[in-house]
Order: structure tokens, then C-alpha cells, then sequence
């Protein structure tokens, strides 16, 4: 069903070639959003239908616009994305939106889009562009879950707000490190993870 | 056809400046209503946390009106005249002379069987607007529950007047003394107000917030004085 191109395209963000991990792109709003489980779901779904979306708009229309104003044309698309992912956040879950505020509008500028724009959907046919897009999102996506997961486990003793660490434990003397919630233990973990994968992409350690 | 030339590139910007904006247009006509009702519901929860109740999710607008039992607008002189006091845009209303503000109140009736009044109030943080809602007893003076929020005040410090730790001190202070109108003072630790008003412990490095919440509530409460003065003369 999928083309080698395409599979790639889709499959190899996911790891081999992880926005986060490997590209080292889209930290800024990883640091801010993971505290809790669920606005990090909320913002990597968000995030992967704006590149999908912006991805295949561009591809669409890559051989119609004009070279010197392209970044201009990418800008204008992806933040029209943004503006409606934040519209219809705003209708249909305003507690959430409130808690990712500024950051919904900062997607605009998420070096992961602009990158894929450039680097892929301006070269390639609309339906690789797409899951390009998708497999951008997903990978970004899964990587502010895995922090949020443990950010929101140590850090509060909940996931999804629900209270998985059994009291017994607190008796016991275990506490809640506040230090989790903290936005500079978004980036040592994100730095634990990054360590694991090049562990098991040797391939991918820098001399 | 030439894609680099400068007419093309007019035209092609001219064209996509307004398909994104009729498409923009058309997805904000659309969610409008949803998104007011949501902001709507936003206000009610915030009237509804200056008396102590957390509306069950979904269920907003069904528990503000089993707690509010009434909304009218009062006037610098404690008469009332008609109007929607749901309605009034505190941030314009702050602006006017002060015998042409609209103020609002709500009146609800708690579950130990009070009856409140809440007051709305607005002023001016560190970086951008605070405001709030203060229930006052029915005797016109001893506050009930405020509830602050901000649009913007630095995490840790300024922004610790939307948490319960700050909010719970309001409790049980009073805005009277002596018969005079003396509002509630913020103070930093050790010190106390001139004028002997009732006082709550202002955040450590969140002096100008803590100051702005102090001016907010002097400014704002006192244009109730005609209206508080009612409710003492009638609790007598």
C-alpha cells in the first residue's frame, strides 16, 4: 500500500529520525507542556494535524509559488492552522486551552514545521508530504507523552489526574518530587531519553 | 507561465491573503457561539469560587443558577437600576468617572444557608489586568470568600493570588471599622496598616501584584459603600 518513500517518510521520525531525539527540534514548547499527561496529548495531536495539514497544503501547491516569497506563503498557511486548532480548542475544551495558552499559538513557531516545509514538502508530491507530516507529529508527539508520563508520575503521583501511587506508599515516607514540575526536569529527561536511543543507535553517536 | 515575476508574485500573495482570510472569518463565525458560551461558563465558575462551590464538569451553568439567586446593578449611591450585571465588561467599566460605573452584584445563597453578596473587582497587576470576585456577608462587612485571578503575572511569585493559600486569608476579614469604609489591606510580614484595616500577609517577591490586589479592592469596593452601608443599616 505504501510506497518506500512514503513508508519512510511516515514510519522513520518515529525513531531513526525522531524530531526530538535525533533532530533536536520542537524543545521549547516540550519543556513547557509536559507537566501533566493530558495537555501533552492534547498538544502533539494538535501539533501533528497542523504539519500533516501544512505539509500537504504545501505540497499542493509547491510548484504554484514564487520562490522569493515562499517562506512567506509557508508562514501564512501554517499559521491559518494554527489559528483554527486554537479556535475550535477554544469552542470545544476551554479548560484545556486555558492550559496550554500561549503555547497553542506558539506552534506557529515550532521549528518541526517550518523544517519539514522546507526540507520535504516543498520537493516531494502531496501524499508522501502528508505522512511526512503525520510521522513528524506522531514522533513529536510521543516524546512529549513518554516525558509527560513521568514528569506527572514523579512529580505529582497521578497520571490523567488520577492518583496511581497508593497511599501506602506515602506512609511510608515516598513523597512527590515538586522538582518534576519544574521545567529544567523536562530537559534532563528529555536528555535521558535522548541517551537511551543513541545507547541503541550506535549509528547515531557523534565522534 | 514565468513563477518568479513580480506581477505573479503580487497577484499570488494578494489572492492567498484573501482565501486565508475568508476561510479564518468563516471558522471564527462558526465556533463564536460555543467559544462565548464557554467564556460565559468561565465567569460563572469564577463567581461561583468566591462563594466556595466548584461547579461539577459540564454542569456550570446548572450550579450558578441554583447558587445565584439574583443579579441586579447597583449605582455609586446604593440604588438599584435594571440592567445585565452578567454582562458588564468590568475592563471598560473601570475606565468611566466613578458616578457612571455600573456595579454589579450577585447575590447567592450558600449552603450553610447565608446569603452573599458578590462583588466584582478589577485592577492592574505587575504585567497585565488581575481581578476577582469578593462575597460580602449579608451585614455588609465581613467578606465571605474572594476569588483573584490574573491574565499574566510571573509564575511563583505574582500569579500566587489565584491559589487557595492566598485567597483562604480573605476569610472572615472585615471591610469596615468603626463605621468607616477601610477596605483589606496586602502588607508585607511585620508591617501594618496606618489606618487600622483588617490585613492579609502580601506574596514574598510579588510586592506589586500584592499591591495591586490592595488597590483593586480599595478602589473598587469602595464605590459599594452606599450599598454595603444599606445592607448594615437593614442588618440593624
Amino acid at each position: 500500500m505504501l510506497s518506500k518513500i512514503s513508508k519512510e517518510a511516515l514510519l522513520g521520525p518515529l525513531s531513526r529520525n525522531n524530531p526530538v531525539l535525533v533532530q533536536i527540534l520542537g524543545i521549547c514548547s516540550c519543556l513547557a507542556v509536559t507537566a501533566k499527561l493530558e495537555p501533552a496529548i492534547v498538544m502533539g495531536i494538535s501539533v501533528t494535524a497542523i504539519t500533516a495539514f501544512s505539509n500537504l497544503i504545501i505540497s499542493l501547491i509547491r510548484n504554484t509559488i514564487p520562490n522569493n516569497i515562499r517562506i512567506i506563503v509557508q508562514l501564512v498557511v501554517v499559521a491559518a492552522l494554527v489559528i483554527i486548532v486554537d479556535q475550535i480548542l477554544k469552542a470545544y475544551n476551554y479548560e484545556m486551552s486555558k492550559a496550554l495558552s500561549v503555547f497553542i499559538g506558539l506552534i506557529i513557531t515550532n521549528c518541526i514545521l517550518m523544517g519539514r516545509l522546507e526540507a520535504f514538502a516543498l520537493s516531494n508530491k502531496p501524499w508522501p508530504s502528508f505522512l511526512d507530516g503525520v510521522g513528524n507529529g506522531l514522533g513529536y508527539a510521543i516524546i512529549l507523552i513518554v516525558v509527560a508520563f513521568f514528569r506527572e508520575l514523579l512529580g505529582s503521583g497521578t497520571l490523567f489526574g488520577w492518583h496511581v501511587i497508593p497511599q501506602s506508599f506515602y506512609d511510608m515516607g515516598y513523597s512527590n518530587n515538586g522538582l518534576m514540575i519544574l521545567p529544567p526536569m523536562a530537559l534532563v529527561t528529555v536528555g535521558c531519553i535522548i541517551w537511551w536511543h543513541r545507547s541503541r543507535n550506535k549509528d547515531l553517536q557523534e565522534p | 507561465m514565468n513563477t518568479q515575476s513580480n506581477t505573479y508574485t503580487i497577484i499570488y500573495s494578494s489572492i492567498m491573503v484573501l482565501v486565508v482570510g475568508a476561510a479564518l472569518a468563516f471558522v471564527y463565525q462558526v465556533l463564536k457561539p460555543a467559544q462565548d458560551e464557554n467564556v460565559a461558563n468561565d465567569k460563572r465558575q469564577q463567581i461561583l469560587s468566591a462563594i466556595h462551590v466548584v461547579a461539577p464538569e459540564g454542569q456550570v451553568k446548572d450550579t450558578y443558577n441554583k447558587y445565584i439567586t439574583e443579579e441586579f446593578l447597583t449605582d455609586i449611591k446604593g440604588g438599584r437600576t435594571d440592567g445585565d450585571a452578567f454582562g458588564v465588561d468590568m475592563a471598560s467599566e473601570v475606565k468611566k468617572a466613578e458616578g457612571e460605573r455600573k456595579l454589579p452584584v450577585f447575590v447567592a445563597a450558600t449552603d450553610d444557608g447565608k446569603t452573599v453578596y458578590v462583588l466584582p473587582v478589577y485592577g492592574a497587576g505587575l504585567w497585565g489586568p488581575i481581578w476577582g470576585y469578593v462575597a460580602v456577608e449579608d451585614d455588609g462587612d465581613t467578606i465571605y470568600g474572594a476569588y483573584f485571578s490574573h491574565s499574566g503575572e510571573t509564575p511563583g511569585l505574582g500569579a500566587e493570588i489565584a491559589t487557595e493559600n492566598f485567597q483562604s486569608q480573605f476569610v472572615g476579614k472585615e471591610l469596615y471599622k468603626d463605621g468607616k469604609f477601610r477596605s483589606v489591606d496586602v502588607k508585607k510580614a511585620g508591617q501594618v496598616p496606618v489606618d487600622d484595616a483588617d490585613y492579609v500577609d502580601a506574596i514574598s517577591g510579588g510586592t506589586i501584584t500584592s499591591t495591586g490586589v490592595q488597590s483593586m479592592l480599595a478602589d473598587c469596593l469602595k464605590l459599594y459603600d452606599a450599598f454595603l452601608n444599606n445592607l448594615q443599616t437593614e442588618k440593624k
